[in-house]
């Protein structure tokens, strides 16, 4: 066990070496930094509670996405049938599907066999299972169509990958800077801005659809009579300050067919608007609607709620126009960024927030520094106190076990929380427990009437075995808790994990190398520990 | 130079004659344990209960409470809580989950920021919607468990069955205790009380599969020596390391207890409590005589002292307890 051929040997010192100098670029400015080569340059990153900041936890509405799915296979059903002439009744959405009945028996077979063809296989890794969109069944006249859950589920998925764009869109017209977004599970999503500390504005940003849509204003009859009515192409929406107004389902123009939208003043009333652009094909969809509707209201509908609802006195070719309302200059700011980065595609609701205000953040790393000096300080006294010169050796070996420990985190480029500065403090408490161990068996063997050479080499084959087997198990705990865990408690289990490696390589090699080169040089007799 | 001996060299202490002491007394506290966490509870932080979490540090001079209390209550948010934290000017406010969803807690969370206005700084702000703080707590429970199967698989695969159902009843006990000892002292229960509880679950195993390699060393070496006595010889050999160790991590803890800062300290004094203080003894005074109980040794070949031990009374084992002289080397 004390031989090592050279080869090993600077093996051995050549990685505890390379992995140490990984945590190099933590010790120098950043400005520094980003000239090396970039293999050279990660580093530990400062978790929010350290480095102050906000952190948000946004959920997509699974419900949303559902109801507009059935709102799409209701939009289909009434497509398909009327484009096939077929007669039906009783359309309607029950529950989780939507049902029709057709009129005519003869009629069901072919009905059923266009229905069918709604239902698409599923594509991506959800169609490899022969999955598909919408389960249609038949009974009697009835025909039932329900979305799957693998279809909703593929449809949420796909709502939270847009809805990461749209939100890394709005969050950078913030000027936010450096601002993590990721998603988190199947329907949330993860905004993480460093150095931000009052977030309400940008949950404000983030909590809008911005859904916008040109409609129509049906004067068909007055809201007041609608109520009753329940018209079944128009429905009743807010307007500002509580007016009501009836308007048509049906878009003229939707918010995706956007290009531009800048805040801006009205030239005669100096009121805040926004300016917006449409591209080719929206500008075409207005031109033809306003063309057809001189004369008559249109509203624009941001969120269901109507903005403003103007009448079009000339038809509006140019493809541009302008949205006016009871603007302030920052809330027409904020709704031309949301007009620029696009509506997401389902409502998100904030379901968890953290912030941290950058004086705490620093004196969590003041408080997580002191703590770790006086910790490194009272081991490293106490085990030379124990253990002489052996203590000395162990010394070593947690020195080189802490900076291995930042060497890995920088190459993971992990994040530090003030319970992952917990976690590096116990490492070093717990890394002397390798070299306790062992030396703790020497002693024994020495006691048990062997020769110095020979108690430190049965000591170490002994000890490394239990070494083994009592670090897997605390290694199991921090894996447990990487996988349940979020934020700073993960950058606990991160370091805890990270820590019992290192000082098992340690404890099976540097360690032991050290000891065997002290042994070769000083041929001791006895052994003084 | 004369080296530090915590322990002295060739102790031969009778852990297992304390077995008869160190049950009763661990079996009381654990019941004590259970009752208080029905009765007396947990006092749960908001990543359980959801809610709203503040901590303000007032501009100038030291906060007034009541005057925050008053303003806070006049916004009618349900329970809330001030508590000083730390310095004289930092004031912690815990308001209840608001009825109402996610963005009803947003609204309180706005609301209070507009009322208490630009004479403090906002040092931290976590709102826990509902949704979240089930999850955050079945989460956590699961992870408890799943770590305690997890690890008992490993230790069946490395030992013999008893072994690891016998850490898993001690570090079971241990778990028990330290939520106990939560509940007691009220301290927060949040997700950093988890990694605690996880923590102290890793490392009393860690302590007590020391002791148990050592056990089965010793079982191979001497085939003929009586349970009691060799389990004694065992816990004697790594006594020394035992201590050793617990000092080094006291010593790390102490250092964060005391200079770690507020955010930590509950999880710190769980730490100090759980792996320090139960950790060890349960190693020692459960861990390794509960192995006799569960019939480890109990075929072995000369095992007079220890008759044929059934798996379960300790009336059988009794006999065995009278004290000898342990014999750690021959």
């Amino acid at each position: 066990m004390l031989f090592f051929t050279r080869w090993k040997a600077a093996a051995i010192v050549l990685t505890a070496l390379a992995v140490c100098l990984c945590a190099l670029p933590n010790f120098f400015p950043e400005r520094l930094v980003q000239k090396w080569p970039a293999w050279a340059q990660r580093h530990v990153v400062l978790g929010l509670d350290l480095q102050g900041g906000s952190s948000l936890l946004l959920e997509v509405d699974s419900g949303a996405v559902r109801k507009e799915q059935l709102q799409s296979v209701d939009d289909d059903v009434l497509r398909v049938l009327r484009s096939a002439r077929i007669p039906f009744t009783g359309r309607a959405v029950r529950g989780n599907s939507v049902e029709v009945h057709i009129t005519h028996d003869t009629d069901d077979d072919t009905a059923l066999a266009k229905l069918r063809e709604l239902s698409q296989p599923l594509t991506g890794i959800a169609g490899t299972t022969g999955q598909r969109s919408i389960d249609v069944a038949a009974n009697g006249g009835v025909v039932t169509l329900t979305p799957t859950d693998t279809a909703i589920t593929e449809r949420v998925r796909q709502a939270v990958d847009q809805s990461i764009q749209i939100i890394e869109r709005r969050v950078n017209e913030l000027g936010l800077v450096e601002p993590t977004i990721q998603r988190e599970g199947l329907n949330r999503i993860l905004v993480q801005v460093p150095g931000l500390q009052d977030p309400s504005r940008l949950k404000e940003i983030l909590g809008q659809t911005a859904k916008l849509d040109f409609r129509m204003v049906d004067l068909s009859m007055t809201p007041e009579q609608a109520a009753e009515a329940h018209p079944s192409d128009s429905e009743i929406l807010d307007g500002e300050g509580g007016q009501k107004y009836l308007i048509e389902k049906r878009i003229l123009v939707s918010g995706a067919d956007l290009v531009d939208a800048q805040p801006g003043f009205d030239p005669n009333t100096s009121q805040p608007v926004v300016n917006f652009r449409f591209n080719s094909s929206g500008a075409r969809k207005f031109g033809e609607a306003t063309t057809a509707n001189v004369g008559k209201p249109f509203a624009i509908v941001l969120d269901n709620k109507v903005i403003s609802a103007p009448v079009i006195r000339t038809p509006i070719l140019g493809g541009s126009g302008q949205i006016s309302g009871n603007f302030t200059v920052q809330s027409a700011n904020d709704l031309a960024i949301l007009l620029r980065a696009g509506a997401l595609p389902a409502p998100l609701t904030i379901i968890e927030e953290r912030t941290v205000g950058p004086g705490l953040g620093q004196d969590s790393i003041n408080a997580g520094e002191h703590a770790a000096y006086a910790g490194a300080a009272l081991v490293v006294i106490f085990m030379f106190a124990t253990y002489g010169l052996f203590g000395l050796f162990a010394n070593i070996a947690v020195a080189v076990n802490v900076a291995m420990i930042f060497g890995v985190l920088s190459l993971l480029s992990a994040t530090l929380t003030l319970p992952g500065i917990a976690g590096i403090v116990l490492t070093v408490g717990i890394a002397v427990d390798s070299n306790v161990l062992i030396y703790e068996r020497i002693r024994e063997e020495v006691r048990g009437g062997r020769t110095a050479i020979n108690a430190i080499d049965a000591g170490f084959n002994r000890a490394l075995a239990t070494i083994l087997d009592s670090n897997i198990t605390t290694f199991i705990a921090a894996a447990v808790l990487f996988y349940i865990g979020t934020g700073p408690v993960r950058g606990f289990a991160v370091t805890l994990g990270v820590g019992i490696l290192t000082s098992l390589f340690t404890a099976f090699t540097l360690t032991r190398l050290i000891v065997a080169y002290w042994v070769r040089l000083w041929r001791p007799r006895t052994v003084p520990i | 130079m004369r080296l530090l001996r915590i322990v002295p060299d060739d102790t031969k202490f009778d852990f297992m004659r304390f077995r008869r002491i160190s049950f009763p007394i661990s079996a009381v506290l654990s019941i004590a344990a259970i009752l208080l966490f029905f009765f007396h509870g947990l006092n749960f932080g908001i990543d359980f209960v959801g809610g709203t979490l503040m901590e303000v540090q007032t501009k100038s001079g030291p906060a007034d409470i009541g005057q925050m209390r008053s303003t806070i209550d006049s916004l009618h948010l349900g329970d809330f809580q001030l508590q000083q934290f730390g310095a004289p000017d930092d004031v912690l406010i815990r308001i209840s989950e608001q009825p109402g969803g996610d963005q009803a807690q947003q609204a309180a969370v706005q609301k209070v920021r507009d009322a208490l206005g630009d004479a403090v700084d906002y040092r931290r702000v976590e709102v826990v919607g509902p949704s979240v703080s089930t999850e955050l707590l079945s989460y956590g429970t699961i992870g408890v468990v799943l770590a305690i199967f997890a690890i008992l698989i490993y230790l069946w695969f490395r030992f013999e069955w008893q072994f690891a159902l016998g850490a898993m009843i001690a570090n079971v006990h241990d778990l028990v205790l330290t939520v106990g000892f939560m509940s007691l002292t009220h301290i927060d229960f949040d997700l950093t009380s988890i990694a605690a509880l996880l923590t102290i679950l890793g490392y009393s195993l860690n302590d007590t599969v020391v002791i148990y390699d050592r056990i089965r060393e010793m079982l191979r070496r001497y085939k003929r020596m009586p349970m009691p006595e060799l389990l004694n010889a065992s816990v004697n050999a790594t006594l020394s390391r035992s201590i050793v160790t617990h000092v080094t991590v006291a010593m790390s803890l102490l250092a964060l207890l005391l200079f770690g800062g507020q955010a930590i300290h509950s999880f710190t004094a769980t730490m100090m409590f759980g792996v320090v203080l139960v950790g060890t003894y349960t190693s020692v005074f459960i861990a390794s005589p509960i192995l006799i109980y569960l019939g480890v040794g109990s075929t072995r070949h000369g095992g007079k002292e220890e008759p044929e031990a059934p798996p379960e009374p300790p009336k059988a084992a009794a006999p065995a307890a009278p004290p000898q002289r342990v014999r750690a080397r021959r």
